[in-house]
């Protein structure tokens, strides 16, 4: 997608115009940012209930909630547009409680753009420097670098409704990195825009922060963007936070029901601990079957919970070719195929009457039953985790 | 489009503009400028009427009395459609309330309770007396003065209202922008608010300077001998010169500037469409 600007006419013969835009728009530093309890009440209802995290200078920092979980309110306390009522706000160690948002330093972007409609596109990128007093040649370049970083150089006597929302939004962009701020914050910034382009836009965001280095507070419902462009992820739910990890720990181990399902489909099976050692836990679903899990924690004997597993990690096997041991293994009858394209999802019934999901690679070597066909269902104790029971 | 004939609703409505407005108007002038006046005498009369100085002074002081008006509602509405905008509760109830119940009462009362408070022994003059601040009374009332306080008065809700609009209508993520990436309150509001609200100022402005331009109850009633509006000419002509012709050429002049400034208002606010506001 980066690479899209070397046919902007004008750059013949010079450096790729992002990379000039980088070199003008020398790296800042990011700044660390610490949320200590930080708690947002609206009324009777808590809506961000003692959020704890410490954010790394130059990490890519997601929250991720279905809406209404919080995440634009945690924003705007980081913003300083929603008073914080509980915790504290530190930038580098600073507390920013009674900083004003516009003190703060901070970029941002919108979901619906806020791209200011009585001025062109140069204008709306200058704003930030303008407003801090910036001597008019140095806006003038920096502002040239910026449109080159998002690769609308070309646009920037143009106005807003002369644009796309794509095209809009990398202006949004070029704006709130234009004064090299130490945080940028982002509120489902690609929310408004279709598919493919929000998967270009991703690579692009991820591209400009990992070259300009600067911290990233990013809000989105969308977990496939969150993986893809996240160092870690907070899981919200309800203003509490579920769980924060790298987007490939909170997959593959989430901690609860919650985040288990959240982040994508999830095999959810209720029982209760048999044996424990340390490194395995042997579990025994409520209609017999006992299945394992690579656990690093011991777990008390008679434990109730949910054994999870993800759809991806179980393969088909017909009955009458099961396979090897040292696996997990069910058996069942196929009830649904849903063909999603790059992989065919089942539905396998097992004893206990539990659907299990499982998707199968859309090739050729792989078995793919036949609807009421009775079939092996097979995975891995490694890509097994032990839940507490569903809360909800 | 045969099918569509959601039109015959505004039947009703437009049978009373045609009975009791376009009807009688044509009627007037056709009988005036074509039937008691010979086609030939149209031409000289309306360089009669226009050049005569009754009507150049009427004419001047109308558009001088609506400008200050126009300027007079900007200056106090403004910042009242900004609280209104801005603000909810009780308290933007309550200012709604005062801006607004004026509008339900009759101008002639709201004139007449003007002279209670502008006349010579009126409460502002009693005030200053007391406090000793000035020696005389001001004459305060019957003089431009009180015709610009009057008119005002009566024609701030317009100018309020068309401003609350607008400033409703300005997306406040704009506003979260701006101050985000670095724009103090005040340098928000030069940079961003105010420039989104100027479609708001200029149809307020015309607004009241279309209903300011025919203005006729308060500068009747408070304004000086001297200050004759265009409005008060047409009504003399017509009550007490019985001048039926001369009448109808003012009405015409002056429903031209207002047609005109009508054609600029609405081209406004269609501008005001496209810029997404
Ligand atoms: N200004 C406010 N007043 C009252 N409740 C609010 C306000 N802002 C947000 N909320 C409530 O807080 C909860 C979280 O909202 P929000 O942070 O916008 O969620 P998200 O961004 O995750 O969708 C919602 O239940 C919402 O109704
Ligand atoms: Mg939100």
């Amino acid at each position: 997608m980066i690479g899209r600007g070397a046919t902007v006419p004008g750059a013949v013969g010079l450096a790729r115009p992002h990379e000039r835009a980088a070199a003008s728009i020398s790296a800042p530093a990011g700044k660390a940012l610490e949320l200590q309890g930080l708690t947002k009440i609206y009324g009777s209802e808590t809506v961000v209930d003692r959020f704890d995290t410490r954010i790394q200078a130059g990490e890519f920092f997601s929250l991720l909630g279905p809406s209404g979980s919080g995440k634009t309110t945690t924003l705007m306390m980081v913003a300083g547009f929603a008073a914080i009522d509980a915790g504290r706000l530190l930038v580098d160690g600073v507390d920013l409680a009674a900083v004003p948002p516009e003190r703060r330093g901070f970029g941002m972007v919108f979901q619906n753009y806020a791209i200011f409609p009585h001025m062109d596109m140069f204008e709306n990128v200058a704003f930030p420097l303008r407003a801090r007093g910036m001597p008019k040649a140095l806006v003038r370049e920096r502002v040239a670098a910026a449109l080159d970083l998002v690769q609308l150089g070309h646009l920037s006597d143009r106005y807003a409704r002369q644009l796309s929302g794509g095209q809009q939004q990398r202006v949004a962009i070029a704006r709130a990195i234009v004064f090299q701020p130490p945080v940028v914050l982002m509120d489902e910034p690609l929310g408004a825009l279709d598919k493919n382009l929000r998967y270009d836009l991703q690579v692009e965001i991820k591209e400009i922060q990992r070259r300009l280095g600067m911290t990233v507070l990013y809000v989105t419902h969308d977990q496939e963007e969150a993986m893809n462009l996240s160092d870690r992820v907070a899981i919200m739910s309800r203003g509490r936070v579920e769980q924060i990890g790298a987007p490939r720990d909170v997959y593959e181990r989430p901690a609860n029901a919650f985040t288990a399902r959240f982040l994508g489909e999830a095999n959810l099976l209720p029982g209760a601990v048999v044996t424990s050692c340390p490194g395995r836990v042997a579990f025994q679903l409520r209609d017999g079957t006992v299945l394992h899990a690579d656990d690093p924690s011991t777990r008390t004997a008679g434990t109730e919970g949910e054994l999870f597993v993800r759809p991806e990690k179980l393969t088909l096997h017909p009955l009458a070719d099961p396979p090897r041991d040292g696996v997990n293994r069910l058996s069942g009858t196929v009830r649904r195929a849903s063909f999603l394209g790059s992989v065919v999802r089942y539905a396998v019934e097992t004893g206990s009457g539990a659907l299990v999901t499982a998707d199968a690679p859309n090739v050729a070597a792989h078995h793919h039953p036949e609807l009421g066909e009775r079939v092996a269902l097979a995975w891995s104790p490694a890509d097994t985790v032990i839940l507490p029971p569903d809360a909800a | 489009m045969g099918r569509d004939r959601t039109w015959l609703l505004l039947l009703p409505a437009l049978g009373l503009l045609a009975l009791l407005f376009l009807g009688p108007l044509a009627w007037f002038l056709a009988r005036t400028l074509f039937v008691e006046t010979a086609p030939a005498e149209v031409p000289a009369l309306f360089v009669d009427v226009l050049t005569a100085r009754s009507m150049q002074v009427a004419a001047l002081t109308t558009l001088w009395v609506s400008v200050l008006v126009t300027l007079a509602t900007l200056v106090i509405g403004y910042p009242i459609a900004f609280y209104l905008a801005n603000r909810r509760g009780w308290r933007a109830a309550l200012v709604v309330f005062c801006v607004i119940v004026p509008y339900f009462t009759s101008v002639i009362v709201r004139t007449y309770a003007l002279t209670v408070v502008l006349g010579r022994s009126g409460l502002i003059n009693e005030l200053l007396g007391a406090s000793g601040l000035v020696g005389a009374p001001l004459a305060l009332l019957y003089n431009i003065f009180a015709i610009v306080v009057g008119m005002a008065y009566v024609l701030l809700p317009y100018m309020v209202l068309t401003l609350y609009a607008t400033m409703k209508a300005i997306d406040p993520s704009l506003l979260r922008a701006g101050r985000a990436l670095g724009a103090s309150p005040l340098y928000l509001f030069r940079r961003v608010y105010f420039p989104l609200s100027v479609p708001g100022v200029v149809s307020g402005s015309l607004i009241v300077l279309i209903l300011a331009l025919g203005f006729f109850i308060t500068p009747a009633l408070i304004g000086g001998p001297g200050d004759v509006t265009v409005a008060m000419l047409i009504e003399r002509a017509v009550e007490i010169l019985i001048d039926w012709p001369s009448a109808a050429v003012m009405s015409v002049v002056l429903l031209t500037a207002t047609l005109i400034l009508f054609a600029i208002y609405a081209r406004v606010t269609d501008l005001r469409r496209m810029m997404g506001a």
